[in-house]
């Protein structure tokens, strides 16, 4: 184990989006049984200090690879791509369509205090996020389309920011 | 039944043998420690066969304080101290309905007593003191070291005073555990459960709900939540307006106060099993209530503190993202889950009854007994790991007084994040930082946890240095902060602290003023930790090599070693020799440490055949 490995190294996975999770999970949980603080806690302090700083990376690596938004986003950078979801805004309009329309039903949901539709437009991001993933699978995966996957990052940042949103309604209402 | 090892105070135990170490519940209203024997976690009682210590702490002015079951002076008896730890004044929304003479110092409240003015810190350390000597007494030997559980959604600034109270008390803190954390441990090697599990801690002060994932012995919190000011506490209080109105009893002495309290406590607990409750006191001013509370109006009474509860549980079924019905099991912590109409509205809630098999009030202590003896270097044959999360996020303040957040809550631990800032203005060469922690958006709505300032930036323009700034969250789930800037290397550290833990000097302060009472020598007994400590690495260093230094070191690598364990042996009985020959040893072993820590990762990796990895 070292700094220069990648996430994917680290747990000894082949580097794709189709990433089997279970096996993440696993390799994830074996390597902490081995490296945790808590396996150290009568150890020699350079070893205390070890174990902290890999069992962070296992964290981190193990984080960023569950979470398919920045597997995707690691895998492009990997490549040396910048994924710019800051500063690119620009998207093709029928997601920008479709973007207006989650805006006006998350805007009218709070507004309402509807539990239901908000409920109901989770399921509907859900739907979109599963749908990125399938595309992402196909343009990191085989098509080796960074073009379409970039987008797609993009397209699903949105979405998780808009789940967010949501989840943030739904709190407001509970409370 | 194993017999006691019984070590000259102060030596280390010989590898193979039993290491004494404890689990401590530090509750609000009761505090419990357990250890493991023989293989079974089991709690520790008094002489006169209590298993709870009250958390109750009576402080005299001509004699050492006394801890647990004593008749009470209110404004000399501290009770429910937990509430106040890494507390501000303006933090206690019920000021005016406690007997205390409160001093409002910075960072956390202090109480004048008859011995002087206190700190919860301080409070806290005397019930720790009670519960170490009883270990102490009962296991026949000086403790290796403590897990001491803290509720989940206790923020930074509550835990660091948790750790200096145990520091104060003369305890090694092997871990801060989280109480559901604790209590999750205990259920699952009970039941060999497997699966998501959620539960549901409602303390006499606190109240937190984790949700977790068991499976093979690692006990993975997906998210945590609570309030650290919700327990049954509460209940009791609402109670006690319901007396006073019923009553219509003038203002109240701080003594008839407290007589009050314990009347309502006694109803809320009789209500468990009755139909109603009895009501009768005389205040000193001879003002007589006898009333009767039946348990619908009980219930009606605590509904919206039941429905407070429920808040929390979505928001951390929400963060791990599952439904109710996809919990395999609830398990209820804590005396107040006692209650009926809180294990109803959990049930329902859930649509499962909860577990209730072990004792609410001893599950804590059991778990961190199990945590404890594993830390501790006895491993059992169900070896366990525990990955517990950041319950709350933690940031930085930005310009406009928002917050940015940096570690988002539920991170598992340990975790390190980095951030990367500028200056704002021209030939900048400090920049302050102040740390946060909380969800709100606004610096003012959360919790500030530390300032410090980053001083020595070369003059540059506007935008153009680079501030890395670095969170550190460690198991503990105590947070260090440093920052770097990139060009030049400038650095600052900050073990987050001051804004409400105690700076190091108080609790040094502290330590000195207890010595004093035990009429102990502070420079001894400094040296005898230094002793303790480098017993403790030469015993490290010694398995270690025994176990992979002829595979993994070189001869001279091997040699040189060995001769600093020989230096630092030689060092006993000098404090300053202890410093340099530890540091010594430690720096001597940073490379094997670095090639056992890849022989572990490889093990973990590629040592286990398919049949083992296949679930």
């Amino acid at each position: 184990m070292n700094l220069q490995q990648t996430h994917f190294e680290l747990f000894g996975l082949p580097s794709i989006f189709a990433l089997d999770t279970k096996k993440l999970d696993q390799q994830f949980r074996l390597l902490q049984s081995e490296i945790h603080p808590d396996r150290f806690a009568a150890a020699a302090d350079s070893e205390r200090r070890l174990s902290l700083q890999y069992a962070t990376q296992a964290n981190e690596a193990y984080q960023t690879l569950k979470n398919p938004l920045t597997r995707a986003r690691y895998l492009l950078q990997l490549k040396g791509i910048d994924t710019q979801e800051e500063s690119n805004t620009a998207m093709p309009v029928d997601f920008l369509m479709q973007q207006m329309e989650w805006r006006e039903a998350l805007e009218e949901a709070t507004e309402t205090a509807n539990m239901t539709s908000l409920e109901a437009l989770k399921l509907q991001l859900r739907d979109a996020e599963k749908t990125l993933q399938a595309t992402l699978t196909s343009a990191l995966d085989t098509d080796s389309d960074d073009t379409v996957a970039t987008e797609s990052v993009r397209k699903l940042r949105f979405i998780d920011r808009a789940q967010q949103e949501v989840d943030q309604a739904l709190e407001a209402l509970e409370s | 039944m194993a017999l006691l090892q019984i070590s000259e105070p102060g030596m280390s135990a010989a590898p193979h043998q039993h290491r004494l170490a404890v689990g401590i519940d530090l509750g609000t209203t009761n505090s419990l420690v357990a250890t493991v024997k023989s293989g079974m976690s089991v709690v520790l009682s008094d002489d006169n066969g209590h298993d709870l210590l009250p958390s109750v702490v009576r402080y005299y002015a001509d004699k050492a304080p006394q801890v647990g079951h004593i008749l009470h002076d209110a404004q000399n008896t501290i009770i429910s101290v937990k509430r106040f730890m890494g507390r501000g004044l303006q933090d206690i929304a019920d000021v005016g309905h406690l007997p205390y003479r409160f001093v409002d110092a910075p960072g956390m409240v202090q109480i004048k007593t008859v011995a002087g003015v206190k700190s919860p810190v301080e409070v806290s350390a005397e019930i720790l003191k009670t519960l170490k000597l009883r270990a102490e007494k009962s296991l026949g030997g000086e403790l290796v070291g403590a897990v001491i559980t803290v509720p989940a959604y206790f923020d930074d600034a509550q835990r660091q005073a948790t750790k200096d109270a145990a520091k104060l008390a003369g305890l090694n803190v092997l871990r801060l555990l989280n109480e559901p954390t604790a209590a999750a441990v205990a259920y699952g090697l009970d039941n060999a459960s497997e699966g998501i599990f959620a539960i549901y801690d409602l303390g006499g002060g606190t109240f937190d709900v984790s949700i977790l994932h068991l499976t093979k012995g690692v006990f993975e919190v997906l998210s945590t939540n609570g309030d650290s000011a919700l327990g049954g506490d509460d209940f009791d209080r609402r109670v006690f307006c319901w007396m006073l109105e019923q009553g219509k009893l003038p203002p109240l002495s701080p003594e008839d106060n407290s007589l009050l309290l314990t009347k309502a406590r006694e109803a809320k607990e009789w209500l468990t099993e009755h139909n109603e409750a009895r009501i009768t006191c005389v205040t000193s001013s001879g003002d007589i209530l006898d009333a009767t509370l039946t348990v619908a109006q009980f219930r009606e009474l605590t509904q919206p503190l039941v429905a407070k509860t429920l808040a929390p549980l979505k928001k951390a079924l929400r963060d791990a993202k599952l439904t109710p019905d996809e919990i395999q099991g609830v398990v209820m912590v804590g005396g107040a889950t006692r209650m009926p109409h809180i294990k109803q509205a959990v049930a329902e809630f859930f649509g499962r009854a909860p577990l209730t098999n072990l004792d609410p009030d001893k599950v804590v202590a059991l778990g961190a007994a199990i945590q404890a003896n594993v830390l501790a270097g006895n491993r059992s044959e169900n070896d366990l790991l525990l990955l517990d999360v950041v319950p709350l996020s933690l940031g930085l303040e930005m310009m406009g007084g928002l917050a940015e957040k940096v570690i988002p809550r539920n991170s598992t631990l340990p975790i390190a994040r980095a951030q990367e800032f500028t200056t704002y203005k021209d030939g900048q060469t400090a920049m302050s930082i102040h740390v946060v922690q909380g969800e709100r958006e606004l610096v003012a709505d959360c919790r500030s946890l530390a300032r410090f300032e980053l001083r020595g930036i070369p003059p540059m323009a506007a935008g153009a240095a680079r501030i890395l700034v670095t969170f550190q969250v460690d198991a503990d789930g105590l947070l260090s902060v440093s920052a770097r800037e990139e060009t030049t290397g400038v650095e600052a550290n900050i073990v987050v602290k001051p804004s409400y833990g105690l700076a190091e000097g108080q609790i040094a302060d502290m330590l000195q003023a207890s010595f004093t009472y035990a009429g102990e020598d502070k420079d001894l007994r400094a040296r005898l930790e230094l002793e303790v400590e480098a017993k403790q690495l030469i015993e490290a260093v010694s398995n270690a090599l025994q176990q992979d230094g002829e595979q993994l070191l070189n001869a001279t690598e091997h040699v040189d070693i060995v001769n600093k364990i020989a230096d630092l042996q030689n060092a006993m009985g000098d404090a300053a020799k202890l410093k340099s020959a530890t540091a010594a040893l430690n720096h001597a072993t940073e490379e094997f440490a670095a090639r056992r820590m890849d022989q572990s990762v490889q093990k973990a990796l590629t040592g286990h055949n398919l049949s083992e990895i296949e679930i």
